[in-house]
């Protein structure tokens, strides 16, 4: 049953032999160590659980990992460079736009697909681009923020 | 400082701490340094606990604070971090009263290995009643600290000053030694006994200043370890036979599909049924293909029918307090109004489901859970395996959000039991579904209230009766004449589990004491801040309400005006709280949009107002979903809520502007302010939507279906 699956994590070419039907979630964090990557419900709805598939945020509890194949997974642990964190990340710290931090690995890989895609959404886009990840300790407004400032430090750097 | 401090050189006794870890054992794992004990002297707290649970409390320590050799201070307690902010905001008052660096100050939480006892994090009680203990900890090392310099300095206390963990002659800073250096090769015991002066407010460095979290960055990067998070080798994945529905009995089991997968062990106790695997995807398949026969207890209630159910259910009334004659104030009354209101079980729907890693090495057993009482996870692991307590560690990770519904840990008990079958390493970390099954519910729960009032619109009259929502904040905080409030709550009538949820009761009973406030103001013709302010004594309630009128930009009218505005207030843990909101209401739909929301609180001494506001903000957003959507549907004991598809909690596009205004006062103790900003939100609401629309709520959640049956009648 079990295939060589090859593709591209945080960076590093990996392979692996697996089922195919897999999920990317369990692979991430029982086979490649990465547990930033949370499951909050296993069916989609509440984002914790979102990587990079080739730039697009994408719900790892509902990807067989055969659908991961030859592409290029980016996850929460994969967006520091050389130890400087990602204008995401810091102004998540900034703003303190977390309490418990178990949605936010989902927030920020959402957040960056987000502001690739629209580097300076407004607060309406930010919102629409975020509306299915779910927190329940409700950092909303802060994580909001977050966005705004990053999207601008990005802009100004690049 | 005081000549009641002494310094005790001889160790005390070990061994002394009733079947705990020990205290040599503390310090073998600890090494030297100066330690100050805290014993959690609250009477009350230990009267209201279990012989078991309170576990010689009284005459041992429940935290202390450990100053190393290398002059960093470690505090180790058994409350843990859920995202509420202990991590940051007790450091800030250690470091403020031992003159050190914010930096220097360390939080070990929730080891029952290197924590002493503690029943738990729950009730807003970390700042409010265990910080004052650690605040006095912090003071009586200093105590300590500045002896020792005396002597090694050989100059007296009061030639000493204090400055960053370097206590030097005033006159002369350069005859100076650090804490560091004091404490080298020194073990240096000491208990609290309250009498080290505490650091006058107005001298605090670091009290009452914004901090942002401190454990933000390993949260943002994907480091910080919760609990199903933990890898070991040989680790299996478990999952468990669930029943269809509460109430029902395993009678037969057909595991012979599961086993036939590959890498699938099966493991049965009893209706205990458990599959495992070192793949989690293998688990999932496996367990689908048990097949479990049960027969079924039927329970007549379900999401409906609860109401009456709990109107029916045969109490015994508590009175919790009467003043003046009921039948006088109904006489005296030109008005008496009589309302019920209800509202339905809200589920925790914390983002982290329950979670648990077990490991068996030799006699022992360590844990990691996602739980906010550890010591209690231990007991019951201990019970569960017939291991000594000590032989049970419990370590807390980061907890992903608990609002209450991780003082439960059956996932625990599971975990540690599949880990002693199994020999082997093992994680249970729930699914959505059975978090939603097993969750402790907020009950449901019913309050009628009769109240009047005079032509001036004086409350004359107040009539509360709540039942099965819990007492916690039933009590008025109007001043009136005849009131009466009681509590109906004794004997089962859920038909599943219910337990604390961010501020039991109170949500609820503000709910309908905040409702049946503006009822009575409308009828009176009277704008409802006033008739509030005219009906308050309580001066911190006046303030409040005066303050969130002021952010929110009001200006006096009658309900319904038209405007889409609400007020509600109240008291929790402590803290007076009060919020003013904006809403639309689409008539069409009986949509709601909550444009901005004001909220003031009045909760002391505010440690760190950064993350007092933002769990303002938390309570407030995450308030609109018990107010607007959030409720459990049962047919008798089949929940049908199974996940976030048909459990709606607040998202982005819902969350209102949010302005947040805290009334400091920093000379008394501080309060609650985890919970507080939560209880009006039921309140807020409705009162605002029934002055958009002249449409009254009595049911939370106030869903679109509701608000349309409200309009039409």
């Amino acid at each position: 049953m079990e295939e060589t699956i090859r593709f591209e994590l945080n960076g590093k070419q990996t392979e692996l032999p697996l089922d195919p039907g897999q999920t990317l979630l369990w692979v991430l964090r029982n086979k490649c160590g990465l547990t930033g990557t949370k499951y909050g419900c296993g069916m989609g709805f509440c984002g914790a659980c979102t990587v990079l598939l080739d730039g697009e945020p994408v719900r790892s509890c509902m990807l067989p990992v055969s659908d991961a194949a030859g592409k290029k997974i980016v996850t929460i642990e994969g967006l520091a460079r050389n130890g400087n964190l990602h204008p995401l990340q810091k102004a998540f710290i900034e703003h303190d736009a977390l309490q418990c931090g178990f949605c936010t690995p989902g927030m920020i890989i959402t957040a960056v697909g987000l502001l690739m895609k629209n580097p300076e959404p407004s607060q309406q886009e930010i919102i629409e681009g975020m509306e299915d990840n779910l927190c329940r300790c409700g950092a909303h407004v802060r994580i909001i923020k977050a966005i705004q400032t990053a999207g601008k430090e990005m802009k100004g750097g690049k | 400082m005081k000549k009641s401090v002494t310094i005790e050189k001889k160790l005390m006794k070990s061994g002394e701490s009733s079947g705990r870890i020990r205290r040599r054992d503390f310090f073998k794992l600890l090494g030297g340094g100066i330690f100050i004990f805290v014993h959690p002297f609250d009477p009350f707290e230990i009267l209201s606990m279990p012989a078991q649970q309170a576990r010689s409390l009284s005459k041992d320590f429940n935290a202390f604070l450990q100053i190393t050799e290398a002059g960093l201070v470690n505090c180790y307690t058994g409350k843990i971090e859920m995202g509420q902010g202990a991590i940051s905001s007790l450091p800030q008052i250690m470091a403020d009263e031992l003159e050190v660096p914010y930096e220097r100050v360390k939080m070990i939480m929730g080891d029952t290995d290197l924590c002493p006892y503690d029943r738990g994090t729950s009730g807003s009680n970390t700042i409010r009643t265990f910080s004052l203990f650690m605040r006095a900890a912090a003071a009586e090392a200093k105590a300590v600290l500045l002896l020792l310099a005396s002597e090694k300095l050989k100059l007296p206390v009061s030639r000493l000053e204090v400055k960053d963990g370097i206590i030097s002659e005033i006159t002369n800073s350069k005859n100076k030694v650090s804490y560091g250096e004091l404490t080298k090769g020194k073990r240096i015991e000491k208990h609290l006994n309250g009498q080290a002066i505490l650091k006058e407010p107005a001298k605090f460095k670091y009290v009452g200043k914004p901090f942002l979290h401190q454990d933000a960055r390993v949260k943002v990067t994907g480091e910080a370890k919760y609990s199903a998070d933990i890898q070991l080798p040989g680790l299996l994945h478990a999952r468990i036979l669930r029943p269809p529905s509460h109430g029902a009995k395993l009678v037969n089991a057909d595991v012979s599909e599961a086993e036939k997968i590959k890498g699938i062990r099966v493991v049965r106790d009893g209706d205990f049924i458990a599959v495992l695997s070192d793949d989690r995807d293998r688990a999932d398949q496996a367990i689908v293909k048990v097949k479990g026969e049960y027969t079924f207890d039927e329970i007549k209630a379900d999401d409906k029918t609860i109401f009456d159910r709990i109107l029916k259910a045969k109490s015994t009334a508590n009175v919790i307090r009467t003043n003046g004659d009921q039948e006088t104030g109904r006489k005296v009354s030109d008005t008496v109004i009589e309302s019920e209101f209800h509202n339905s079980y809200v589920a925790h729907a914390a983002i982290e489901p329950h979670a648990a890693t077990a490991m068996i090495e030799g006699d022992k057993i360590t844990v990691w859970v996602s739980t906010q009482a550890p010591f209690r996870v231990q007991e019951s692991i201990a019970d569960e395996l017939k291991f000594p307590l000590e032989k049970v560690r419990v370590l807390t990770p980061f907890v992903g959000g608990g609002f209450g519904g991780k003082s439960p840990h059956q996932q625990a008990v599971e975990a540690a039991k599949l880990a002693k079958i199994t020999g082997k390493p093992v994680v249970v970390a729930w699914t959505r579904q059975e978090e939603f099954f097993y969750d402790t519910f907020r009950p449901a729960a019913v309050v009628k209230i009769a109240s009047g009032f005079d032509k001036t619109g004086r409350i004359i009259l107040w009539d509360f009766h709540t039942y099965y929502a819990g007492s916690r904040g039933s009590d008025t905080i109007y001043d009136v004449q005849h009131s009466r409030t009681t509590d109906y709550s004794r004997g089962a009538v859920h038909p599943f589990g219910t337990g604390a949820w961010r501020a039991p009761g109170n949500n609820t009973n503000t709910f309908a004491r905040e409702s049946q406030i503006n009822i009575m103001a409308s009828k009176a013709g009277i704008d409802p801040l006033d008739f509030r302010l005219k009906n308050l004594k309580d001066e911190k309630m006046i303030a409040v309400l005066k303050a969130v009128a002021d952010l929110f930009g009001y200006s006096p009218a009658k309900t319904p005006s038209g405007r889409g505005f609400g007020i509600a207030c109240g008291t929790d843990v402590g803290t007076s709280v009060a919020h003013m909101a904006e809403v639309k209401v689409d008539k069409k739909t009986g949509h709601v949009q909550v444009i901005r929301v004001a909220c003031v609180q009045d909760m002391g001494l505010c440690i760190n107002p950064q993350g007092a506001k933002i769990q303002m903000e938390g309570c407030i957003t995450m308030g609109l979903g018990y107010a607007l959507t959030e409720e459990i549907q049962f047919q008798g004991g089949d929940i049908k809520n199974h996940s976030f598809d048909t459990y709606d909690i607040p998202r982005f596009s819902w969350v209102p502007k949010i302005d947040t205004t805290i009334l400091e006062h920093k000379d008394q103790p501080p309060a609650g302010g985890g919970e507080p900003g939560i209880i009006c939100m039921g309140g807020v609401i409705a009162n605002a939507v029934f002055d958009a629309t002249g449409a009254r709520l009595y049911q939370l959640p106030m869903t679109p279906e509701r608000i349309l049956a409200a309009l039409k009648s």
